[in-house]
């Protein structure tokens, strides 16, 4: 089964015309599928001239939010299907995640971590998101979610 | 999920010998360590080195292992490589361990 990607790769907030993503995936919301795709990612970067401070931020960001799509808006689904694009463009890596998923609770990210006691066990994901992306936005579309990150390189 | 026990000047030494603790492997790690970390010495060292990338899932198991351990016991830190040292800092977690730089220092504390 395949889905069309929810959001137009090329469309509003992704650059002018002709500016295609350099990498596009569309893979299974799965934890091995997530991490093989932030491998490919990693070596896209690698190949661009990108160090390892870099790439690994990068990395944290995308694996925080690829996660929270496959344990959140595709929780009890597994066929879901996730749809990455990332450009490059001045010093930074656009990325576009899109899937089919339920919505974000309350519409938005979460507001802060929640506090769980003095030892918290999770709530980490967009504590990591918001400390090392230079933006995110997120919207609901219908039948699915977009975010859009920036993360600056070097 | 490698993870090599070794006991070391009176404390148990798990190696982690994978490159990634993350999502797809989280609940293994915590699962395995809870194996070995079960009625051992009281200072448990956690050898990171080899470790190239921690999620905040892999966060979460490091965290739950110390919890499980329970009172009385230590979980130490050693030779977290940059990326995930970066992790630990940036959810202040690294407030909740002791983060020694490199499996060396950490032994030079052995029995401390």
């Amino acid at each position: 089964m395949t889905a069309r990607p929810l959001c137009p790769l090329a469309g509003a907030g992704q650059g002018g015309p002709g500016a295609a993503p350099a990498l596009v995936l569309d893979f299974a919301a799965r934890p091995f599928e997530v991490r093989r795709s932030l491998a490919t990612v990693a070596r896209h970067l690698t190949e661009a001239g990108l160090g390892p401070e870099t790439r690994g931020r990068v990395e944290i960001v995308l694996a925080e939010a690829l996660n929270n799509i496959v344990e959140h808006a595709y929780r009890g689904q597994p066929a879901g299907r996730v749809t990455l694009a990332l450009r490059r463009e001045g010093g930074l890596a656009r990325v576009r995640l899109c899937d089919h998923g339920a919505p974000m609770p309350d519409g938005a990210p979460p507001a802060r971590a929640p506090a769980r006691g003095t030892l918290p066990e999770g709530g980490f994901g967009w504590t990591l998101i918001r400390a090392l992306s230079a933006r995110a936005a997120y919207r609901r579309m219908t039948g699915g979610n977009c975010l859009d990150l920036e993360i600056a390189l070097g | 999920m490698q993870l090599r026990p070794e006991t070391r000047g009176g404390a148990l030494w798990v190696i982690v010998e994978e490159p990634r603790i993350d999502a797809a492997v989280a609940i293994q790690f915590k699962d395995r360590m809870r194996e070995i970390a079960a009625g051992g010495p009281d200072r448990v060292v956690l050898d990171l080195s080899q470790v190239g990338f921690l999620d905040s899932s892999g966060l979460g198991a490091v965290v739950a292992v110390l919890k499980l351990m329970g009172e009385g016991r230590r979980l130490e830190l050693a030779g977290l490589t940059p990326t995930v040292e970066k992790v630990f800092r940036l959810t202040r977690m690294d407030s909740v361990f002791t983060i020694h730089e490199s499996p060396e220092a950490a032994l030079g504390e052995a029995g401390a």
